[in-house]
């Protein structure tokens, strides 16, 4: 019923292997414009020099405002959209250079949670249909065998007893019924990464827990990868290790869960922290701090800090010339941010 | 593109805010009693709400907390009489001033009521937009029907409503598209509030909206109240963004309301066992408290429980939650639909709440 306490993570952390499962360097995602039909109007720099690794078993968060392009990083994760910069590498293999049986192999191996799961299931297709899938594309077994493993991935999702949902539609279920069986359709084909895009943001708070609880459980049975996309930093604590937050395409900061909202570095993550409330009655009695403005386009975004037309701490003659570049100011905790330059 | 770089830097503390929050006025602007509104579906009759009572004062701010399927806005649906076809109950009675508004026709409640004393801002209002149509003439047009303002006069308290809600002058001449989702969501708050109504109906205002941006709304929420001393009724199922605008907090299950409580002691000790494992399940970026949920799922409301209808989820159940719980307004003033507090009424069966204590 209850999560697991941060003690726990604490030990799993130390436990952590230390192999790398997927490394991703200096990526960046572009979309083009087009005006009419073949004249360029530019691109949509939606991934912007995003470099990390995640190691086996590992869960990191990716927060950020909608149109930051985080959804956009995970896809190009996916290997939904390819990469203009950069690489994406998986157990050592290099995205890019994936094709047939290959590529096939690395979908196989990466599972993806939608944030709509109504949107993501087929509306003709029964659960067994929908797990079964799957299991036949990747050539998976016997009738038997695929049948043995549909019905251990819906008990895994707690969708008991399994044989009132095999022959039941998406629409017969309910929000939370529903993101269960986009999980156990991710996890059918025993991934080792999880990339999960908002699954909980379209569902109520009571059923919010017990999902994020289901993924938490799934991480630690199976030892796996696990990149949660979300906008709600305070669903972040409850599941994952180190958290990164995106702004206008980069990832400006990453820190350790706890080390980022007791000890924020960069003044956007200040400013997401400060405007998120927890409930308490005195917060109505104060107004506040919203930097002005909006998220920059990503079509001309700012020169240097991408941040700066915003900041409180806004350095004149540096922040709008220079892009910043991650600086270490804390141990395992990293900012772009000049604020941060011990250089003379 | 903010015009409000002065509420920038550091949280203030509002005078004005906190002694609204007190209670200054403790006249009674809304009584609603018995409300109900029942569709009539292909698969029988959807108890959408079903015996609704409150009351509001004077520049207080209610909150309608609850998740959804609960009736939440159809209860604000009720409130303004914008129903849909297949209505087949809407009795009560809802008491704005006095004024029983259930007694008028469509014709008078559609010119005395709705944006003269009541305005709504709906689910995804941003997205309500005529795209087609000037920011300006938009916001101007309840002026323009209700205040038979001219054009020009109505244009200009709608360049002022804009400005108070923290958008440019400019943003009159613009069209929907040109404008993000927050400064989307701030023209349909100045469109509810051009006519300067006594209470504005909100149904989840912020809850399609980033963190920052929300934080903003309800800071422009905030100030307007203080300003223009409006009573807020605030439909939501987000507890922590509700915590900001709140004075009491109805929480409302399977079409009932089940907890109605001034908002200082309800954050800080809920009631009824819905309400505390609503609570436990919210996230808190400040605390490690451990996390809970309500197993099972909220009554369907073509066929509630007969009892108590979070009976079947409830941990604390026992026998007498076969049978219907009466509200029962427990010492404090809080009203709570729940055998539980049994032993702790004071008057028992009261369906109108008495005023506010202070708090």
């Amino acid at each position: 019923m209850t999560m697991s306490e941060n003690s726990q993570l604490e030990i799993r952390n130390s436990k952590l292997g230390e192999e790398v499962l997927l490394s991703v360097k200096e990526l960046g995602t572009e979309f083009e414009l087009r005006r009419w039909v073949f004249g360029r109007a530019g691109f949509v720099r939606a991934v912007d020099g995003v470099s990390f690794e995640l190691k086996r078993g590992e869960a990191i968060a990716v927060v950020g405002e909608s149109g930051c392009g985080k959804s956009s990083l995970a896809r190009t994760i996916l290997g939904l959209y390819r990469p203009a910069h950069g690489e994406v590498v998986f157990e050592g293999k290099n995205l890019a250079g994936l094709s047939g049986k290959d590529l096939r192999w690395y979908r196989s191996q990466v599972g993806y949670v939608q944030q709509d799961p109504y949107g993501a299931l087929p509306p003709f297709m029964s659960v067994r249909r929908i797990l079964e899938e799957p299991l036949i594309v990747n050539g998976a077994g016997t009738r038997t065998e695929r049948e043995r493993r549909i019905h251990e991935g819906l008990e895994e999702v707690r969708l008991t007893p399994v044989q009132d949902f095999l022959p039941k539609f998406p629409h017969m279920l309910s929000g939370g019924q529903q993101q269960r069986v986009v999980i156990a359709r991710a996890m059918i084909l025993r991934p080792k990464l999880l990339v999960a895009d908002e699954p909980v943001s379209m569902l109520d708070a009571s059923v919010r827990v017990e999902i994020l609880e289901l993924l938490h459980g799934l991480q630690q049975r199976h030892d796996l990868g696990v990149i949660y996309i979300t906008h709600d930093l305070s669903s972040v604590r409850h599941f994952s290790d180190r958290v990164f937050v995106m702004y206008a395409a980069k990832i400006i900061e990453k820190a350790a869960v706890r080390e980022l909202i007791h000890n924020p570095l960069h003044p956007y993550t200040r400013a997401l922290l400060e405007a998120i409330p927890d409930p308490d009655a005195e917060n109505a009695a104060t107004l506040k701090a919203v930097p002005p403005g909006e998220p920059p386009s990503l079509v001309q975004p700012p020169s240097g800090c991408r941040f700066h037309p915003r900041c409180q701490e806004f350095m004149k003659g540096l922040c709008e010339v220079k892009d910043p570049p991650e600086f270490e100011p804390r141990p395992g905790h990293f900012a772009m941010c000049w604020l941060y330059d011990k250089t003379p | 593109m903010s015009p409000d770089p002065h509420k920038a830097k550091v949280v203030m503390s509002i005078q004005g805010l906190a002694e609204s929050r007190i209670g200054v006025s403790t006249e009674t602007l809304l009584r609603v009693e018995d409300l109900r509104l029942h569709f009539g579906t292909t698969k029988g009759v959807l108890r959408a709400v079903d015996g609704v009572n409150f009351e509001l004062e004077k520049n207080h701010a209610l909150v309608i907390l609850g998740e959804s399927g609960c009736g939440k806005s159809s209860l604000a649906r009720a409130l303004l009489r914008l129903l849909p076809r297949n209505v087949q109950t809407y009795t009560g009675r809802i008491f704005v001033d006095d004024l029983d508004i259930m007694t008028l026709d469509d014709e008078r409640f559609r010119r005395e009521v709705r944006w003269v004393k009541i305005s709504f801002v709906p689910q995804a209002a941003m997205n309500a937009l005529n795209p087609v149509v000037r920011v300006g003439d938009q916001v101007a047009e309840p002026l323009m029907i209700h205040s038979g303002l001219g054009k020009e006069g109505a244009w200009q308290s709608a360049q002022e409503m804009l400005q108070r809600v923290g958008l440019p002058a400019d943003f009159l001449r613009r069209y929907p598209f040109e404008l993000s989702g927050g400064m989307r969501q701030r023209t349909a708050l100045a469109m509810a509030l051009v006519t300067r109504p006594q209470l504005v109906v909100l149904d989840e205002p912020t809850s399609a909206l980033d963190v920052l941006t929300q934080a903003n709304i309800m800071n422009v929420l905030k100030e307007i109240r203080r300003e223009f001393k409006t009573s807020f009724i605030l439909i939501t199922h987000d507890v922590a963004t509700s915590s900001e605008l709140a004075d009491r907090v109805a929480v409302m299950y399977a079409g009932q309301i089940v907890e109605l409580s001034d908002a200082a002691r309800f954050f800080r000790e809920p009631l009824h066992p819905y309400s505390q494992k609503l609570m436990a399940s919210v996230p808190r970026l400040r605390d490690d408290k451990k996390l809970e949920f309500i197993p099972g799922e909220p009554p369907s409301l073509l066929s509630p429980p007969l009892g108590c209808r979070f009976a079947p989820r409830c941990p604390r159940r026992f026998e007498r939650c076969d049978e219907e719980p009466p509200v029962i307004e427990v010492k404090d003033g809080r009203q709570v639909k729940c055998w539980l507090y049994e032993e702790e009424v004071s008057s028992s069966e009261s369906l109108v709440s008495s005023s506010q204590p202070e708090s």
